[in-house]
C-alpha cells in the first residue's frame, strides 16, 4: 500500500516534469502499432474462421481440370447427399468495345450447398441472400465488372458466343475465397448456358468442381468412397483442411504485418532504455535521501517497478485505443481486397501488446532501475558517491533476451526468430556504422559555418553516441517509407521500361485446332505481326525414373503442386525466342517424334530433376515417357507463350486440345478484338495491361497498408528524439543560460538548437535516401536483373522530410528549456 | 557535565573507527582510530579544517557509509554488523538529518517534504504531524510552497522540520549554516538548538565554525583524520 502510494505520487510528478512522458509515449507507440496490426489480423482470422464452414459452399468438394465422372454424383445421391456442380474458367466479358477479364462460375441448381449467395440490385447497394441460381440467359456480375464495362443492371453483356442479361449485382459467394488470391471479378451463371458461349473446348482452362453436403455420417462414408475412387489429378477438399489452409495464409499475413510493427517496437525499446537511464539519473538524489531516512533497497526498487507498471498499464490503455482507431484505417485501405464485413476485434491483441510491453520494460528499463536501488545513501553528503556501475554484459544479455522474447511473441516461429534477429542486428549495425560516419563528417564541416550553425553542429558531434541513435532511429523509418512509397514504384516503372515497345499485350487462348489457320489469316489481314501458335496439351506427371510421384517427397510447395496438378505443355521445333538452353541440347529435325522433353529451370529445381531423367506423363489417359534432353531458362516477363515442358514435334500429334498465342495490339487496333471474338467465339482474350493494372492496384493497396504500419516507426523515431532531448535537458539549460549570460540573444540560441536538429534531420534523410537507393539498386541489378535508374525524388523527399520533421520536433521539444530565464538555470 | 555523561544513557558510540580508501598513491587514511560515546540529550560538535574527515565521521556514525575497521552503535544496535537495509531501518527509527544543501525534493511541496520520513515509517497521521512541524519552524503559512518558492533560510527550516518530525533520538547536522548568510544562519542555529532541547534529542553537529561549535556541550576536533 505504502509502495503504491509512493509510486502514484512519483508517477504524478514524473509525468508533470516530463520524465515519464517519454517512457509513456514510447510504450504507447509500441502498443498502438502492435494492436493496430493485432486487431486487424484478429478480425480477418475470425472472419475466416466464421466463414470456414461455408468456404467450400459444401461439406466436401472435389476439383479437377477434367470433367468429373457422373458416377460420383450417383454415388452421392445413393448415400443420401445433396450435390451440385460448378465449372469455373477465366474469360473476357464484352460490352461493345469495352472488355473486362472475369472468372466465370457456372453452377447447377442447389448451389451453394452451404452458406448462401448475396445479390444486390445496384452496384454497392444493399445486399440480400438468395436461395436460387441465375435463370437461363441471365448472369449476376461483380460490381467491378459493371463499373469497368459501364453496364447497369438490366443491360446485356457478351460472354463468348452468347449474350446475357445482367439480372443482379453479385455481392458475395461462399466459395469466393478470402480475397487476396482472387484477382478477377466473378460472374455467376447457370451451368446450362455454358454450351451456348462456346468457351469450353477440350484443353480449355476449366476447373470442374463437384459439391456435396449431407449428414456427417454420410459425408464420412462418401469421403472414403471418393478417396478410394478418385483419379490422380482430382483434388478432394473438406472444410477442415481448407480451414487449415486459410488459417495458415492469415497467419502468414499477420506475421508479416507483425514484423512491420517490430521496427516500431524496437525503436520504442531504444527510447525506453534512454528514458529509464534518464529516470535513474534524475532520481538518484531523491533515492539517496529516502535511503538516508530509512527506506530499504527493496522499497526503492518496488516503488520504481510499480511506477513503471502503472505507466505500462496507462500505455496499454492509450495505445490500444489508438491501435483500434488505426486498424480501422488498415481495414479501409484493404477494403477492396477483403470485400467482406469483418467481425469485431477480440481483446487478445491487447494481451499480446501488454506482454510485449512487459518484456520491453524488463529488458530495457529494469537494468538501470535495478541500479537505482543500490544508490549509496552517502550521496547526500558526497555528490561523487555513485551507485555501482551497470553490469553491461548482464544488461545487454537481458536486452537481447528481450529482443528474442518480443520476436517470439510476434512470430512464434523459431527459425524466423533467428533469421529476423540476425537481419535486425545486421541492419542495426550497418545503419549505426553509417550513422557514425555521417556524424563524424558533420564534425569536420563545422569550421565554415556561422555561429548558430557552428554551435548546432558542434552539439551533433559532441553528443556523438546520442546523435547516432537519433539519426538511425529516424533514418530507419524514413528509409522503409521511401522504399515502399518511391523506390517500389520506380522499380515497377524500370521493369515496364525494360520491356520492348512491341511486347505482346494480349494473350489468345482456347483456340480450336480448326481455327488456327483462319485466325492467322484474320490477324494477318488486320495488320497484326505474324506470331507462332502453340498447341496446348494438358498432362500430369506420374513418375520420375519409373518411381511414382505419389511416393516421392518434394521440399517445396511448388514441387508438390507440379507433382499433383495438371500442366499445360506444348511442342515446338525451335526454342521460344526468350528461352536460353542452360543444359543439354535442343533437338534437331532428326529428333522430331522421339520421346524427349525440354524442361524449364523452375521445373528442374522444384522436382530435383537432371538431364537424362525419364519422366512419365498421363495425357488424357495415355501414358507417355520422355527423357529430359535440355533445360531452359525462361524469361517469363516476355509476355510470349512459355511452358515449363516442351516436347519435339510429331510426338503428341492429335493430342492438342487447343492452341494459344500472344499478340501486340496498338491502342487503335483494340476494336479488332471485338470482330475477332465474334468470328472465333471460343477464343478467350487476356488483356495483359488490364491484368497488370489490377495486380498493381492490389500491390499499391497492400503496400499502402504496410506503409501505414511503418508510420508508427516514424512516430517511434520521434519518441527516440524526445528521449534524447529529455536526457540532455539539464545540459542544455545550463548551456543556454551561459550563452545568454554572455550576451547571445534568445534567437541566436534558438537558431543554434534549430541548426542542431536540422542537421540531425538532414543526416537521417541522407541515411534513409542512401539506404533506399542502395536497396533499390540491389533489388534492380541483383534480384530483378533490371537497369537501375537513379531517382532524385528519393533524395529530395528523404532530405526534406528528415530535415523538416526532425528539425521541427527537436526544436519544439527544446524550446521550453531555452525559454527558462538564465538566472533560474544558473541558480539551480 | 561529566556527571551527566556518566549518568546518561549512551545513544551513539564509536569504537576504534578507521576509514582508508585506495588512491593512486597507495592507501589513503581518512580517519584513524576514532572512539567516542555520546549520551542521550547531549550536543556534540565535530570541528576541523576542510578535509580533516568531519563529513566522513558523520557518514560513518549515521551508517551512511561503512568503516574499514571499528564499530558504531546507535541506540545499542551495532550498525557495522548490519547490512544496508538493516542500517536503513535503524535510521528510520532513530536518526534525523539536516544538510548544508538542504536536500529538499524539488517536486514536492514543503509539507510533502516533511511528510516523507513519516510516510516511510508508515504513519497514517503524516500530513497533520508535518503541518504541525512546519508550524513549529514558523512556516505554517507556506505548507503548499515548493522549495524553489522559498528562500534559503526557509528551505533550511523545512529541512529542520523534516529532521525533527519523526522524533529521532539522534540528529546529525552537516554544516547546517554553510549555505546561508550570517543573520539567517544565526536564526537557523537558534531554531535547531531550541527544537533539539524541546525534543530531548542528541545533536551531532559538523562545522568548521568555532563560534557555532562553542554552543555545543562538547567538542571534538579532527586533524588529518585523528582526534
Amino acid at each position: 500500500m505504502k509502495v503504491l502510494r509512493f509510486a502514484l505520487r512519483n508517477l504524478w510528478r514524473d509525468l508533470k516534469s516530463g520524465e515519464m512522458l517519454v517512457l509513456l509515449s514510447a510504450l504507447t507507440v509500441a502498443v498502438s502499432s502492435l494492436t493496430a496490426v493485432g486487431f486487424f489480423t484478429s478480425r480477418v482470422s475470425q472472419g475466416v474462421r466464421a466463414k470456414a464452414t461455408e468456404v467450400l459452399a459444401a461439406d466436401l468438394r472435389i476439383e479437377s481440370g477434367d470433367p468429373l465422372p457422373p458416377r460420383y454424383f450417383e454415388a452421392a445421391r445413393a448415400a443420401g447427399l445433396r450435390s451440385a456442380e460448378e465449372r469455373s474458367f477465366p474469360t473476357a466479358l464484352f460490352n461493345g468495345e469495352r472488355s473486362q477479364l472475369a472468372a466465370v462460375h457456372a453452377v447447377t441448381t442447389g448451389y451453394p450447398l452451404r452458406g448462401s449467395v448475396r445479390i444486390a440490385d445496384a452496384p454497392f447497394g444493399a445486399a440480400r441472400a438468395v436461395h436460387s441460381i441465375p435463370a437461363r440467359g441471365e448472369v449476376w456480375l461483380d460490381a467491378r465488372i459493371l463499373a469497368e464495362l459501364d453496364l447497369a443492371v438490366g443491360a446485356s453483356v457478351r460472354i463468348g458466343a452468347a449474350s446475357f442479361r445482367v439480372a443482379h449485382v453479385l455481392d458475395y459467394r461462399p466459395d469466393q475465397g478470402t480475397g487476396f488470391v482472387n484477382l478477377a471479378p466473378a460472374v455467376l451463371m447457370n451451368a446450362a448456358d455454358v454450351a451456348a458461349t462456346g468457351l469450353i473446348q477440350p484443353g480449355s482452362r476449366v476447373t470442374y468442381a463437384g459439391l456435396f453436403a449431407g449428414p456427417p455420417a454420410a459425408d464420412g462414408a462418401f469421403r472414403a468412397y471418393l478417396v478410394a475412387n478418385k483419379a490422380p489429378g482430382e483434388r478432394l477438399r473438406d472444410v477442415e483442411d481448407y480451414g487449415r489452409q486459410l488459417n495458415s495464409a492469415v497467419d502468414r499475413a499477420s506475421r508479416f504485418l507483425n514484423l512491420a510493427s517490430l521496427a516500431s517496437v524496437l525503436l520504442a525499446a531504444v527510447a525506453v532504455a534512454m528514458g529509464a537511464r534518464r529516470y535513474t539519473a534524475r532520481h538518484t538524489e531523491a533515492v539517496a535521501l529516502m535511503k538516508c531516512m530509512g527506506a530499504a533497497q527493496g522499497f526503492v526498487l518496488a516503488v520504481a517497478v510499480v511506477e513503471l507498471c502503472l505507466v505500462a498499464i496507462a500505455a496499454v490503455i492509450a495505445g490500444a485505443m489508438l491501435g483500434f482507431l488505426a486498424q480501422l484505417g488498415i481495414a479501409w485501405l484493404l477494403r477492396d481486397l477483403i470485400r467482406e464485413r469483418l467481425p469485431a476485434a477480440t481483446a487478445l491483441p491487447v494481451a499480446v501488446a501488454f506482454a510485449t510491453v512487459l518484456v520491453m520494460l524488463i529488458g530495457f528499463a529494469l537494468p538501470p532501475l535495478y541500479r537505482l536501488k543500490s544508490t549509496p545513501p552517502l550521496r547526500v553528503l558526497r555528490k561523487t558517491a555513485e551507485p555501482p556501475g551497470l553490469r553491461y554484459g548482464l544488461s545487454q544479455a537481458l536486452a537481447l533476451a528481450a529482443l528474442f522474447g518480443i520476436l517470439w511473441i510476434l512470430v512464434r516461429d523459431t527459425a524466423l526468430v533467428v533469421d529476423v534477429s540476425a537481419g535486425a542486428v545486421a541492419v542495426g549495425l550497418a545503419l549505426t556504422a553509417a550513422g557514425y560516419g555521417l556524424v563524424w563528417l558533420t564534425g569536420r564541416l563545422r569550421g565554415g559555418v556561422g555561429v548558430a550553425w557552428r554551435y548546432g553542429l558542434a552539439n551533433v558531434s559532441r553528443r556523438g553516441g546520442a546523435s547516432v541513435v537519433q539519426v538511425v532511429a529516424f533514418g530507419l523509418g524514413l528509409m522503409v517509407l521511401l522504399l515502399l512509397a518511391v523506390v517500389r514504384g520506380d522499380l515497377l516503372a524500370d521493369w515496364r521500361a525494360s520491356l520492348p515497345g512491341d511486347v505482346p499485350n494480349n494473350f489468345l487462348i482456347n483456340i480450336r485446332p480448326q481455327d488456327v489457320r483462319p485466325l492467322e489469316e484474320y490477324l494477318g489481314a488486320q495488320g497484326v505481326a505474324r506470331v507462332p501458335m502453340y498447341p496446348m496439351v494438358r498432362a500430369r506427371i506420374t513418375a520420375i525414373d519409373a518411381r511414382p510421384v505419389e511416393a516421392l517427397r518434394f521440399a517445396s510447395e511448388r514441387g508438390r503442386t507440379f507433382a499433383e496438378r495438371e500442366q499445360n505443355l506444348t511442342w515446338a521445333a525451335e526454342p521460344m525466342p526468350d528461352n536460353t538452353i542452360v543444359a543439354g541440347h535442343w533437338w534437331t529435325r532428326a529428333d522430331f517424334g522421339r520421346p524427349l522433353v525440354s524442361i524449364s529451370t523452375e521445373y528442374r529445381d522444384a522436382l530435383h530433376l537432371q538431364l537424362g531423367d525419364e519422366l512419365s506423363f498421363d495425357i488424357a489417359g495415355e501414358r507417355l515417357t520422355a527423357r529430359v534432353a535440355s533445360v531452359r531458362k525462361v524469361r517469363w516477363d516476355s509476355f510470349r507463350p512459355n511452358f515449363f515442358l516442351v516436347f519435339p514435334p510429331h510426338l503428341l500429334d492429335g493430342a492438342a486440345g487447343t492452341y494459344m498465342t500472344s499478340i501486340y495490339l496498338k491502342p487503335d487496333q483494340r476494336p479488332l478484338l471485338v470482330g475477332l471474338l465474334r468470328k472465333f467465339p471460343s477464343v478467350s482474350v487476356f488483356d495483359v495491361d488490364a491484368i497488370l493494372d489490377q495486380i498493381r492496384g492490389i500491390m499499391d493497396r497492400a503496400s499502402l497498408a504496410v506503409q501505414y504500419v511503418f508510420v508508427f516507426t516514424l512516430a517511434a523515431g520521434i519518441v527516440v528524439l524526445l528521449a534524447a532531448v529529455q536526457s540532455t535537458r539539464d545540459e542544455r539549460r545550463y548551456e543556454s543560460a551561459i550563452l545568454r549570460t554572455l550576451g547571445a540573444s534568445r534567437m541566436t540560441v534558438l537558431q543554434g538548437v534549430a541548426a542542431e536538429f536540422a542537421a540531425l534531420g538532414l543526416l537521417s534523410g541522407t541515411l534513409a535516401a542512401f539506404g533506399a537507393t542502395g536497396i533499390g539498386w540491389f533489388l534492380a541489378r541483383r534480384l530483378f536483373d533490371l537497369p537501375y535508374t537513379f531517382d532524385p525524388k528519393v533524395w529530395i523527399i528523404g532530405l526534406v522530410c528528415g530535415t523538416v520533421l526532425v528539425g521541427l520536433s527537436g526544436t519544439l521539444a527544446t524550446r521550453r528549456v531555452i525559454d527558462t530565464p538564465p538566472m533560474t538555470s544558473l541558480r539551480d | 557535565m561529566q556527571d551527566r555523561i556518566a549518568e546518561g544513557r549512551v545513544v551513539l558510540e564509536a569504537q576504534h573507527l578507521s576509514k582508508t580508501v585506495a588512491s593512486p598513491e597507495g592507501p589513503l587514511v581518512i580517519l584513524a582510530d576514532i572512539s567516542l560515546r555520546v549520551c542521550a540529550g547531549e550536543t556534540l560538535a565535530i570541528v576541523g579544517a576542510s578535509g580533516a574527515g568531519k563529513s566522513t565521521l558523520l557518514a560513518l556514525l549515521a551508517g551512511l557509509d561503512t568503516p574499514t575497521s571499528g564499530r558504531v552503535f546507535i541506540a545499542g544496535a551495532d550498525l557495522t554488523a548490519l547490512d544496508e537495509d538493516g542500517r536503513a531501518a535503524i535510521r528510520a527509527k532513530h536518526v534525523g538529518f539536516v544538510f548544508q544543501s538542504f536536500h529538499l525534493i524539488p517536486s514536492l511541496t514543503a509539507v510533502e517534504n516533511v511528510m516523507l520520513p513519516l510516510e516511510l515509517a508508515g504513519r497514517a497521521d503524516a500530513r497533520t504531524e508535518a503541518a504541525k512541524a512546519l508550524g513549529d519552524v514558523g512556516l505554517g503559512a507556506r505548507l503548499a510552497h515548493y522549495p524553489k518558492q522559498l528562500s534559503g533560510g526557509e528551505q533550511q527550516r523545512v529541512a529542520i522540520a523534516r529532521a525533527f518530525v519523526a522524533r529521532p533520538s539522534v540528529l546529525f547536522a552537516d554544516e547546517p549554516t554553510g549555505n546561508l548568510d550570517t543573520g539567517t544562519g544565526q536564526r537557523i542555529i537558534d531554531l535547531l538548538f531550541d527544537l533539539n532541547r524541546d525534543a530531548g534529542s542528541t545533536l551531532v553537529l559538523v562545522t568548521h565554525d568555532p563560534a557555532l561549535a562553542t554552543r555545543c556541550e562538547r567538542k571534538i576536533e579532527l586533524d588529518a583524520g585523528r582526534m
